[in-house]
């Protein structure tokens, strides 16, 4: 079965954020850049299936700018076996990402999408989803186990209640979510085998995309700051406080 | 104008998440209708029409809807949309699982998680973890929206006299199957709308540790939370964590105890009313945003406050 794992080059998840002078974006000129935490644990899984025999490649994908081969060069260290960059300058919005992914499998003809279930920077949690939408196959969302049955997957997901449990006919989309596995550390010769392993470029245009974005930003602000950082001495006290000052006791 | 509100249940009762997402619909100045597809889900019509501010229900009725598979619920909510000019949902894990789909059905861009309704086609949702608010205009005919809940106030659940429509309920996609639940099961007030919040974080220890914050929360009527690194040490199951990817919080009082404020925990919790942090590490980010910090071990402030709050 042959899998497919798009990845996002994001900023980093130890950076704070802050909006542009102007307030027209945030400000992400010089911040460390690295790729999803989701997208991490979707190319771990899509390695550990490779590994436990029922995936036999794994093709990783990213969109945007040049600089996302760099996210691509990490998945195929972590062990995808060649990459596809689909490479424009135009920011991406979930439902132009899903059409391109389409666009893509159509191209791959894969089994499976394993997709992270938000990424860190629009915190959208939509793509999984969208991409599903558009090819007509069934989605098992922020998944913690995925089960390769016969003809079809069952997923395990994290719901608001507790956990979920549904079967999905295959070919089929996941999202992953934080327990689904730990992805593991990379090591230093497979950096350097990635270096070599196929990386494909393609183009909006040529897939027949159109990419324009539906949302526009009007402005970026700071929320309001929080006035913390009073102490209390004792438990005493901060009953008193809750009590007498904060009244919420 | 016209908004569409997916209500959620489980057949039997309205979620009360729901409620939310019908007050941010009514800000947008047309009506309101609500949408309940499921199996024998009479009951939540019922409750759905009483609901203040809702003009109509529409019900959906049939097995394929029983356990609300968004590759059921999405054609349907599709095959609906030609009347609305939004279709919006809380964003619970359930709406966000459902919500997606059915705009890339309709081909348009979501916003997801708005906390501010500005004008019918603009909205401000937070990014980057909350770290920073975007305003955002949709460009797009028809909005799809999920609604942060703790930035709506929930619509009251008297009041309403709303008409039912029964609707075609489509046609089971046959691309997935619900095959169980394992739901937590807690006498607790439920995380996102207790009043009091009691959450646990690494420096918990272990899950038997989580004890004492259990022993506090009966004391005070709240329910527990956690941190991520908590759920991820197995201390606690994952429908515990409050933050940027679990639950987002906004009590009246949230103790965070032995939680060090990672940007990521922070996202889920600062809007709460009153902050009380209790942490052996002087040091933790957590204290900046705090109302009330108490620097100290844990498994003594803890006992101890429960005591404390029992005097009356």
């Amino acid at each position: 079965m042959k899998v497919l794992v798009p990845v996002k080059r994001v900023v980093d998840y130890n950076v704070k954020v802050r909006p542009r002078a102007d307030g027209s974006d945030v400000d992400i000129a010089n911040v460390k850049m690295s790729m999803n935490p989701f997208d991490e644990i979707a190319v771990e899984e899509a390695v550990r299936m490779h590994e436990a025999g029922t995936a036999s490649e794994i093709v990783a994908v990213s969109l945007g700018v040049a600089q996302c081969q760099d996210t691509l060069r990490t998945a195929l260290a972590m062990g995808a076996d060649r990459a596809v960059l689909v490479e424009t300058d135009t920011t991406l919005q979930p439902l132009a990402v899903a059409k391109l992914l389409k666009a893509v499998v159509e191209r791959e003809q894969p089994q499976l999408v394993i997709l992270g279930k938000q990424a860190i920077d629009d915190d959208a949690n939509q793509t999984g989803q969208m991409l599903a939408a558009l090819l007509g196959w069934p989605q098992g969302t922020h998944t913690s186990k995925v089960v390769l049955g016969d003809g079809e997957l069952t997923v395990t997901r994290e719901v608001d209640g507790g956990m979920e449990t549904v079967a999905l006919k295959l070919p089929a989309i996941i999202t992953t979510d934080l327990r689904l596995n730990e992805p593991r550390y990379v090591k230093l010769p497979n950096i350097m085998k990635a270096k070599k392993k196929p990386l494909e470029k393609l183009t909006p245009e040529e897939l027949g995309v159109d990419v324009t974005p539906r949302l526009k930003t009007l402005k970026v602000t700071e929320p309001p700051a929080r006035q913390g950082g009073a102490r209390v001495a004792s438990v005493e006290e901060l009953v008193s406080k809750l009590k007498n000052d904060a009244q919420v006791l | 104008m016209t908004a569409l509100v997916i209500a959620e249940h489980d057949n039997n009762t309205l979620n009360p998440a729901t409620l939310h997402a019908v007050t941010a619909a009514g800000e947008l100045g047309g009506e309101v209708h609500v949408l309940v597809a499921g199996e024998d889900c009479g009951a939540v019509v019922e409750a759905a029409a009483k609901v203040a501010g809702v003009a109509k229900v529409l019900h959906a009725d049939a097995p394929h809807h029983g356990y609300w598979l968004a590759e059921n619920v999405a054609p349907l909510v599709v095959e609906l949309a030609g009347g609305y000019d939004h279709i919006l949902a809380t964003a619970t894990t359930s709406g966000k699982n459902l919500m997606p789909r059915v705009a890339a059905l309709l081909d348009v861009a979501q916003v997801s998680e708005i906390v501010e309704v500005v004008s019918p086609d603009t909205f401000v949702r937070p990014i980057y973890a909350g770290s920073v608010l975007a305003t955002v205009q949709s460009g797009d005919a028809r909005k799809v929206i999920t609604v942060r809940a703790t930035a709506f106030a929930a619509a009251e659940i008297e009041g309403g006299s709303a008409s039912v429509e029964s609707v075609g309920a489509g046609e089971d996609a046959g691309l997935s199957r619900f095959l169980g639940q394992e739901l937590s099961k807690s006498d607790r007030p439920e995380l996102t709308s207790a009043r009091i919040v009691v959450s646990g974080g690494r420096g918990m220890g272990s899950g038997e540790n989580f004890a004492i914050l259990d022993s506090l929360a009966d004391k005070l009527g709240a329910a527990v939370g956690a941190s991520r690194a908590a759920v991820d040490a197995g201390f606690v199951p994952n429908d515990y964590q409050v933050g940027q990817t679990g639950k987002i919080v906004a009590p009246d009082l949230y103790i965070a105890v032995g939680i060090s404020g990672a940007i990521q925990h922070l996202a889920g919790m600062k809007d709460s009313k009153v902050i009380v942090a209790i942490n052996k590490d002087d040091e933790a980010p957590i204290f900046q945003v705090a109302d009330y910090g108490l620097v100290g071990d844990l498994f003594e402030a803890v006992p101890k406050l429960e005591a404390e709050v029992s005097k009356g």
